[in-house]
């Protein structure tokens, strides 16, 4: 499995209109072999704690007469949710925007079950996000960015581009071009979203992609994109496309 | 329009200075300020301060981790010239539109810079001249 992972990993694309061929590569071959061991057995990965924690969510009945689990709607969660977090974000007809894993996730709670939202970055919310990542761990990352969703990705795309911030960098300066390089003792990863939510060891916790795009915002001391805002949709949809083949492997241990 | 911007009363001061650039230097210190190559080491090799090291690697042994994205600042001072160093400093975007390396003294063309930040340039005039007579001393064994 690891193995194949690796190799899935490495899956090679060819840059349209320019004829190079560039390696799409995991942040996992980015990490040094510690945090890639921990990744790869899954009884050392800490994000496991919050897997085993979002499964017992899965299956909870929220209290009332009628209350309904995760589980008494969808069924069995490693077939209902296999492939829907390769999926995300995606276009949502019902509101007419993108939608990712974790507003899914909202909308489920408050509609279906009566439930308050999760709020950002607790640990129920992450918890919940992981156990239904894990059923699409391997799959390839296959977002749709054509059709309702292709004016979301070019603004995606076009925020990428854009530098923000005191220290006046793109998203594009460091991950497309600089991508293998040294930042400081950080080797600067090509930027992939396809392992979230991830145990960050620097964290010493868990986190989501939001919690990530705020670090690197942050970092160039800039304001970092509302967490849900149109903005952060776009640019997680421009993030997902752009790492289109590659496995998903979450929940991932990243430094 | 970032410079239009009402500046809060503590920085009535003006964040950046002018500066007259001649070829690719700007051979006058900012303000006509005197640099100090000891306060200048600490800024370049200060990671929330100069940010240089998070790019470039140099003669700082006590820094470990140095970047790899920008040339080793080792011997700047004898590839360059004082004006030269200033002008890469200050704002670089004036030989190469393109680069990476952000200007230093200016807030022009910024966008979304986070509150903390706002209306002030990465390093004042006097730090632009402390790190302009640091890599100054950098010179080439030889
Ligand atoms: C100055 C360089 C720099 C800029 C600019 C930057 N990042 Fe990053 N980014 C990094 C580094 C370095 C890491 C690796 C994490 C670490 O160890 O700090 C990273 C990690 C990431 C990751 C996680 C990859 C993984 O494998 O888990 C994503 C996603 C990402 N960045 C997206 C972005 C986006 C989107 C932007 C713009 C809004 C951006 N970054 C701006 C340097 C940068
Ligand atoms: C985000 C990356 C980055 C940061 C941060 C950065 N630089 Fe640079 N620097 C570069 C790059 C890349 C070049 C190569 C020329 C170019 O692309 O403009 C460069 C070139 C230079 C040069 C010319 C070197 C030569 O041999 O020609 C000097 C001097 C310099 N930088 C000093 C500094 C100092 C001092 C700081 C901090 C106050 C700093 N840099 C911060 C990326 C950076």
């Amino acid at each position: 499995m690891n193995r194949a992972l690796a190799l899935a990993a490495l899956a090679l694309t060819v840059v349209a209109g320019v004829g190079a061929v560039a390696e799409k590569r995991s942040g996992y071959l980015d990490a040094g072999p510690q945090t890639r061991a921990m990744q790869d057995d899954d009884t050392a990965n800490p994000a496991f704690l919050w897997v085993q924690r979002g499964e017992t969510m899965w299956g909870e009945r929220p209290a009332g007469a009628d209350g309904r689990s995760c589980q008494d709607c969808h069924g069995d969660a490693a077939q209902a949710m296999r492939g829907v977090a390769a999926r995300q974000p995606a276009w949502d007809a019902a509101t007419a925007r993108l939608m990712n894993l974790e507003q899914r996730i909202d909308r489920c709670r408050e509609e279906r079950q009566g439930q308050p939202r999760l709020p950002p970055e607790s640990e129920g919310r992450l918890a919940l996000a992981a156990f239904v990542g894990l059923q699409s761990r391997g799959l390839p990352m296959s977002v749709a960015v054509d059709g309702p969703a292709a004016a979301g990705h070019a603004w995606g795309k076009a925020l990428f581009e854009t530098r923000f911030g005191q220290l006046d960098l793109s998203c594009a300066d460091c991950h497309d071009r600089q991508a293998g390089q040294r930042l400081a003792g950080n080797v600067i990863p090509q930027g992939h979203p396809n392992g979230y939510p991830i145990y960050r060891l620097e964290w010493q916790g868990m986190g989501s992609l939001s919690r990530r795009l705020r670090n690197c915002m942050t970092g160039i001391r800039a304001e970092p994109f509302a967490p849900g805002s149109p903005d952060a949709l776009a640019l997680e949809l421009y993030l997902a496309g752009r790492a289109r083949g590659l496995a998903v492997e979450t929940p991932a241990v990243r430094p | 329009m970032l410079l239009s911007a009402p500046m809060p009363r503590a920085a009535a001061a003006e964040p950046v200075v002018p500066f007259r650039a001649a070829g690719d230097g700007i051979p006058a210190p900012l303000a006509g300020l005197a640099g100090d190559p000891a306060r200048g080491r600490r800024i370049v090799a200060d990671r929330q301060v100069g940010t240089c090291l998070l790019c470039h690697s140099g003669p700082i042994p006590e820094e470990r981790f140095q970047g790899t994205i920008g040339p080793d600042l080792a011997g700047v001072g004898s590839r360059l010239t004082a004006a030269q160093i200033r002008l890469r400093i200050v704002d670089p975007r004036r030989l190469n539109p393109e680069t990476i390396m952000p200007a230093y003294h200016s807030i022009a063309g910024r966008s979304r810079v986070g509150a903390a930040w706002q209306g002030r340039p990465i390093l004042d005039a006097q730090q632009v001249e402390d790190a302009v007579a640091f890599l100054a001393t950098l010179r080439d064994p030889s």
